[in-house]
């Protein structure tokens, strides 16, 4: 095994060594970015490759290849670093050598004026682990990595050190897999599991900033060597790259007084901005970008935008077969949602259509193809909204309840900021990653006043909603960041928050006890079953869609003929909406194109809420 | 320390910069210690080789003083004009005055310098290396380079030059040598420099300036204060002239900043976001020996004091103490700069860069300025940990700051056309100027506004021409200060017709744009108010959205919903063009010219056709008579529309993204087209457009005269003006023709047919939007009035009657239904003329 995976478990050594063959003409660099690429291609190679996602940290070989699926959620400034530098020892024996995926320098004194020298640039992300990730979505993407744990040993009986101990401990014996040959420090495992009570100093105060609250996993510090610019902040990634967790890294406060004998320059750094930009690698590794694959969904059941990549046979199978039996899954899925929804079908029928939509293009400031549905006529302070979320919690990749509580609301920070101090992005609920549920949940909301960070906090929503924007604050002006959010909002009356689209929820069962109801829905469907949702929802919302000329002179007609009636009862705003639900309600059934007959059930649709509304409206009076 | 090679060649005169072998890049090979390069020195170099080094190196004409010694001799500002710390006497002349160490060049300058690898190539001995000799490392010759500077300095004039620093100088005149008597009279020793002048002078010194700012900018300094004593010998300044740069054209953007800037002279732009307090650095540490008292000086290398170990004067070790007092330290702050958001491509978050201001240069910014700065672009390597031989294999990066320049300041004082101007490059002119030359670019450009929002061609062409403005006309001199060069346009209609899309296109299109909502701002929120800073417990006057938005466009939504005491400020604003403030001490006049787009809603939440603008919309006239355009926005019901419409919307829907492009102008386009013709042209009113004006100003007060009613007043006028400039501009012509004036009255015209048409009698009324009445309502008030008098007066001597029973015989008695506000208003003009009084429920007579 490690002859065969020597480039998964020590790939700076194909570094060097390309480098070395190089003669310092400079397309290396590109050789070593396609020789990984060429490597990951094999059949199921990356799968070989550990994840940071699930492996913890401390089994994890340090400068060995991982991957690591995560967004974007800061980016720091670019960096100057020693692309190519030059040291001499003691016996004064100079080297040229490769700084580029690394830290640190090794070996020797760096020979500063060296003519050798090469200064690039990189830039580093701050990534973290896509935030609202389903539980199924991570068992079922990293199940495979299980079979790779044991390759990269973890010898439980070594010792566990910290970082103060280190130097000294350098002569320990070192496990022999990876030493190549310099005296590039080895030191692994330094951070052993939570319960070591050395890493106490680190841990205590330090916030990864993760977007949503309650959210665990690694954070990383993405160093990224080429094409920077083609990367964007939530954008969500599958990153290769060389790990690193020197734990020299990390600059700790008690270092204070070692630093203040270095250059002024070196106390530009506020105590916060060090802890943001050089946490201890034991919490927040780095890791150096050879190559990342965007994704466009984070749905592992689904081929990634390149295919045969990153999914098993087994559910690429399956996925041919959702594809082939679409509309039986609709079918089935379309019941099971009705009876969560306790019986209600145009309901159940709007939260499909809600599940696939999706912000496929925008027009200057309009962005086409959300809908965000308002689910009215939910009872007030019920589990009912939570075990809503559940549900759909089981079918989308990536999701978030927010209660709407005035607490909550009052206090919560859901427009990220920019903290000047530390000069980070300081996360808010609102950065996901695109297509992430985001479930809103007004029923919590009770009366009482809202605050300044209330009203803005409603107004981000607001905004998130009707324009699919959220606008960073950066202190002397705001950002403007494009998302694309599946909002759906659960209140009791009508939302106090625009929505494209409300439907009044109608039970038509009344189970006596709806927890017990509930988990019998849940538990009559079978795991395959969630499967196949999973991948129609997943896969419907990526087809492609068109209208003919011939349909849209029937539109048009149909628009006219609409409002020679009653020019009140079908506005600008109405075409709007009709055409995008009959958008997803062709695509939900397969379709690349709207047909006449689509267009038909589209408006029956969309009558049939109407006039529930409308009813809703006379019966409780109180809408405006 | 000194190479051989280095030491011999500097044996030859005049290389004054080139006792510091470590500053320039270091391309050429050296046999180096390298490993004292981060250790402190062994001892300090200063102390026997200054002496000597310095009267190599000085220039003739500077004799050597006593105290050479004392002088940062490595200082690469140390030209051979040594600085006499001799006090209080006066003193003039080049020599008499002290040189002031130029921290900015010289902070970092024996750190280890990053290595360039893209040089620009140079030839090293062209001319032979006896002749022509360079400071190591560059190409720079000390005495070609100070002779072209001084030539630059006498001969260079700028006769297009509209920068405000030159103001007031005369620019036939060589511009620097006014300047030079300038420094004479007002005593401030230094010399701003623009890059690109001398770049047009000569382009070599301009390169060097650039490449080896290190050494050029002291070659500049030395030339400048030969100049300037020998022009003016008997001046007394405080410290020899500093040469400051700026506008150097190497980077504009701080996302450009690549390793090849290293050392190199840079301007960038951005916005302040925090800076640091005064950090007092060493410059010389001064020690005394406690045995003998023998005092001698250390200069501060690297921010490292090499202490002597041993006394030179009695041989005692570790004798020698810092005395703080007399050590000489210079000010430091650092900058944080953050790139400023037009700068930035979407979806990715802002870099910062570290700045270091020096001397006088400190607290000359605060957070939240707009500024530019030219400075050098330094990297130095970063240690782990001292007791290590390992680096962390980054640099550091930061600027010395040569030269601020606040871009947002002058907009306190006046225009900033040539701050904000946008570098379009020759490309994008040519492309925008025949864009402008088609003869359908108007039409053109109004439908590439907002492509998604379907129709209303004239409300486009209205925000269209607010995009551009009119010309700034000043008359302060006659009195009359600015004319208001907006245009205001106010957009009412029934909810749900785009209004607020719109807004949000004009917002996102627009760089200094801001949006605000009616129901949520305050009067506080648009204008200004004054805070206490928390940390300086200072007073601070924080800016609202009118006045962020100075020279840009003020998008305000549901403008109906605003209280009154928020719509009051706007009053100022929309005529003035300032705010005035006066609140907790603070009272000051800002300036907000800004265009103000404003959407309303009617009261009825659906427009009423019969009822006026001002009954629709609840509007104080005085507010509406400020805007130059009213438009209403109404679903109009007709066939016809509704199936465009729908084309429209079900095509937005389908079409790909290129065909969508193929179609209309991009955004991109249209944003440089607008930025163009709001910097570079400005049109005037020709002879015949002056008449068309004239004309049609009188035409529209003769529509109204026939019938008793005033149609137009003074403030149409300008609102046509405006119209028509703004008109001009889109063509890119300099001359407001009559073609523009034809349409400045059709859109007027347009406007006020929408807007303030009666819709009583269905004539266009202006004093609807003037008067808040039109003529016919007030026409009939008086009848009304008239009618209830002869009422009274037919019922005889009452003095007294019940005011609901003269309610239903005035109703009885008219044909037409009068209602109770009517009545009311009756009431009341009969009260004012003294007829009646009304007491609760009674009428009585007088």
């Amino acid at each position: 095994m490690p002859t065969v995976h020597d480039w998964i478990n020590n790939p700076l050594a194909v570094v060097d060594g390309l480098f070395a063959q190089s003669n310092s003409s400079p397309d290396w660099e590109k050789k070593v970015v396609e020789y990984f690429k060429e490597k990951l291609k094999l059949n199921d190679a990356h799968t070989w490759v550990p994840s940071l996602n699930d492996v913890p940290l401390y089994y994890l070989k340090p400068n060995s290849l991982v991957k690591f699926r995560c967004m974007v959620q800061d980016m720091f400034d670019p960096e100057f670093f020693m692309g190519v530098y030059e040291t001499n020892d003691l016996t004064s024996n100079s080297k040229v050598k490769c700084g580029k995926y690394k830290d640190i320098t090794v070996g020797g004194q760096v020979d500063f004026n060296s003519r050798n020298t090469v200064t690039s640039e990189r830039q580093t992300f701050y990534c973290v682990p896509i935030p609202g990730e389903s539980q199924w979505a991570k068992e079922i993407s990293f199940i495979c990595q299980a079979r790779v744990v044991p390759s990269t040993s973890y010898v439980p009986n070594r010792h566990k050190r910290s970082y103060e101990e280190d130097d000294e401990m350098d002569t320990q014996p070192q496990h022999s897999a990876e030493s190549h040959g310099n005296t590039e420090p080895k030191r692994q495992e330094t951070e052993a599991p939570s319960h070591d009570s050395s890493s106490a100093h680190c841990t205590s105060s330090l916030d990864l900033n993760f977007p949503l609250p309650g959210e665990k996993g690694p954070a990383c510090l993405v160093k990224v060597y080429e094409d920077w610019d083609g990367f964007k902040l939530n954008d969500m990634l599958e990153v290769f790259g060389i790990l690193s967790v020197d734990p020299a890294l990390s600059v700790i406060a008690d270092e204070r007084e070692a630093s203040s004998l270095l250059d002024p320059t070196e106390v530009t750094e506020t105590v916060e901005e060090q802890r943001v930009h050089s946490p201890p690698p034991s919490l927040v590794p780095r890791l150096h970008m050879l190559y990342a694959q965007p994704l466009v969904h984070n749905n592992p059941l689904l081929p990634s935008s390149a295919p045969e990549n990153n999914v098993h046979e087994s559910s690429l199978a399956t996925y041919t077969d959702v594809l082939g039996e679409l509309a039986s899954v609709r079918a089935e899925l379309h019941t099971y949602l009705t009876h969560v929804l306790m019986g209600d079908s145009l309901a159940a029928e709007y939260l499909i259509l809600h599940l696939i939509s999706n912000v496929y293009s925008r027009r200057d400031v309009l962005p086409l193809g959300k809908f965000t549905l308002n689910l009215s006529g939910c009872p007030h302070s019920s589990p009912y909204t939570e075990h809503l979320y559940k549900v759909i919690q089981q079918l989308v990749p990536s999701s978030y309840r927010l209660c709407m509580s005035l607490h909550n609301m009052n206090n919560q920070r859901m427009v990220p900021r920019k903290d000047y101090t530390a000069n980070r992005l300081v996360s808010g609920t609102l950065q996901l990653a695109n297509n992430t549920s985001l479930f809103l949940d007004e029923t919590q909301l009770e009366q009482g006043q809202l605050d300044a960070t209330g009203v803005r906090n409603i107004t981000a929503l607001g905004n998130l909603i009707s324009w699919q924007k959220v606008d960073y604050d950066f202190n002397y002006h705001q950002m403007e960041f494009p998302c694309n959010i599946n909002v759906l909002i659960t209140s009791e009356g009508r939302s106090l928050l625009p929505s494209d689209s409300q439907v009044n929820l109608r039970p038509t069962l009344n189970p006596p006890n709806l927890e017990e109801y509930l988990s019998a829905v849940q538990v009559a469907q079978v795991p395959s079953q969630f499967n196949k949702y999973r991948i129609y929802l997943s896969g419907a919302r990526a087809l492609n869609y068109t209208i003919s000329d011939e349909i849209t002179k029937a539109v048009e007609e149909d628009f006219v003929e609409m409002r020679k009636d009653d020019p009140q009862s079908m506005s600008a705003e109405d075409l709007h909406r009709l055409l995008v639900v009959a958008r997803l309600l062709s695509l939900s059934h397969g379709q690349n194109t709207l047909s006449r007959d689509g267009w038909m059930k589209a408006k029956q649709l969309e009558a049939l809420r109407i006039s529930r509304t409308q009813q809703q409206k006379s019966l409780s009076g109180n809408e405006p | 320390m000194f190479s051989p090679s280095s030491q011999s060649r500097k044996r030859d005169p005049p290389t004054p910069a080139s006792e510091d072998p470590l500053s320039p890049p270091s391309q050429r090979s050296r046999a180096h210690d390298t490993s004292t390069e981060l250790q402190p020195m062994p001892t300090s170099p200063a102390m026997d080789t200054a002496a000597q080094d310095v009267s190599l190196f000085s220039s003739p004409m500077a004799p050597r003083s006593v105290l050479q010694s004392e002088v940062d001799a490595s200082s690469p500002l140390m030209y051979g004009t040594p600085s006499s710390r001799v006090e209080g006497t006066p003193r003039s002349g080049i020599r008499g005055t002290p040189a002031r160490q130029r921290a900015d060049l010289g902070s970092v300058r024996k750190a280890p310098q990053v290595d360039m690898h893209s040089e620009p190539s140079f030839d090293f001995c062209e001319q032979g290396a006896g002749q022509r000799l360079v400071i190591w490392g560059t190409d720079v010759n000390v005495g070609t380079c100070k002779e072209k500077f001084q030539r630059f300095l006498q001969q260079f004039t700028a006769p297009n030059s509209r920068e405000e620093e030159n103001a007031g100088l005369d620019l036939n005149e060589p511009l620097y040598m006014q300047k030079l008597d300038e420094i004479s009279v007002v005593g401030e020793p230094v010399l701003n420099v623009n890059c690109s002048h001398i770049q047009t002078f000569d382009a070599d010194l301009y390169r060097q300036l650039i490449c080896y700012p290190q050494e050029v900018i002291p070659t500049f300094d030395m030339a400048v204060n030969e100049l300037f004593f020998d022009r003016l010998p008997d001046s007394v300044l405080e410290h020899q002239i500093q040469v400051r740069p700026y506008s150097a054209l190497k980077t504009r953007n701080m996302r450009a900043l690549n390793p090849e800037d290293i050392d190199q002279l840079i301007t960038i732009s951005g916005m302040v976001i925090r800076t640091s307090q005064l950090i007092p650095e060493m410059q010389e540490a001064f020690f005394r020996c406690q045995v003998c008292v023998f005092n001698t000086r250390v200069e501060v290398d690297r921010g490292r004091i090499a202490e002597p170990a041993v006394c030179r004067n009695c041989n005692t070790t570790h004798s020698m103490a810092l005395v703080h007092n007399r050590s000489a330290f210079s000010d430091k702050q650092m900058i944080k700069l953050q790139e400023s958001p037009e700068d930035m491509p979407a979806g990715q978050t802002p870099h910062t860069t570290v700045v270091y201001a020096h001397n006088d240069l400190v607290d000359k910014v605060q957070p939240g300025d707009r500024i530019n700065i030219t400075g050098i672009y330094r990297a130095a390597p970063m240690r782990l940990n001292p007791r290590q031989s390992q680096v962390k294999s980054v640099y550091k990066t930061h600027i010395d700051v040569i030269h601020f320049r606040k871009t947002d300041e002058k907009r306190l004082h006046g225009l900033d056309e040539d701050g904000e101007q946008k570098l379009f490059t020759k490309e994008r002119v040519a492309m925008l100027k025949e864009l402008a030359a088609k003869p359908d670019v108007y039409e053109r450009l109004s439908s590439a506004l907002a492509p998604s929002i379907y129709e209303h061609e004239d409300i486009k062409k209205g925000i269209l021409l607010q995009l551009f403005g009119g010309t700034r006309k000043d008359f302060t001199q006659t009195g009359r200060g600015n004319f208001r060069a907006e245009i205001n346009i106010l957009l009412c209609g029934d909810p749900g017709t785009s209004k607020s899309q719109l807004l949000q296109y004009v917002y996102n299109l627009v760089p200094r744009g801001q949006y605000t909502s009616g129901k949520g701002s305050s009067a506080v929120g648009l204008t200004a108010y004054v805070m206490k800073d928390p940390e300086t417990r200072q007073l601070v006057l924080q800016t609202g959205a009118l006045v962020l938005s100075d020279n840009g466009i003020c998008c305000i939504d549901e403008f109906d919903k605003m209280s009154d005491n928020t719509r009051s400020v706007l009053h100022e604003v929309m005529e003035q063009q300032t705010l005035s403030i006066a609140k907790a001490g603070i009272i000051c006049q800002l300036n907000a010219r800004t265009s103000v787009l404003a959407a309303a809603n009617p009261v009825e939440s659906q427009w009423n056709p019969k009822k006026t603008t001002i009954e629709n919309i609840q509007l104080p006239h005085t507010l509406l008579s400020r805007f130059d355009l009213i438009f209403l926005m109404l679903d109009p019901q007709d066939e016809a529309y509704d199936r465009r419409l729908a084309h429209h919307l079900v095509a937005l829907y389908y079409q790909s993204e290129e065909q969508i492009e193929e179609e209309h102008l991009d955004m991109a386009v249209l944003k440089d087209y607008i930025a163009f013709a709001r910097t570079s042209v400005h049109p005037r009113l020709s002879e015949e457009a002056s008449q068309a004006l004239i004309e049609a100003y009188v035409d529209m007060r003769k529509i109204g005269s026939g019938r008793g009613m005033v149609s137009a007043y003074p403030r149409q006028l300008e609102s046509l003006i405006r119209l028509a400039e703004a008109h001009a501009k889109v063509r890119f012509s300099s001359k407001v023709e009559s073609i523009d004036v034809e349409e400045a009255k059709r859109l007027h015209r347009e406007a006020l047919k929408q807007s303030a048409t009666d819709p009583r009698t269905g004539f266009v009324d202006i004093s609807i939007l003037t008067t808040g009445m039109s003529a016919t309502a007030r026409k009939r008030k008086e009848e009304v009035a008239q009618a209830l008098k002869k009422l009274i007066q037919s019922k005889g001597k009452t003095p007294a009657m019940k005011y609901q029973q003269l309610f239903d015989d005035l109703r009885g008695q008219s044909e037409a239904a009068i209602t109770k506000d009517m009545f009311d208003e009756a009431l009341r003009a009969l009260a004012d003329e003294d007829y009646l009084t009304v007491t609760g429920k009674t009428v009585r007579l007088l």
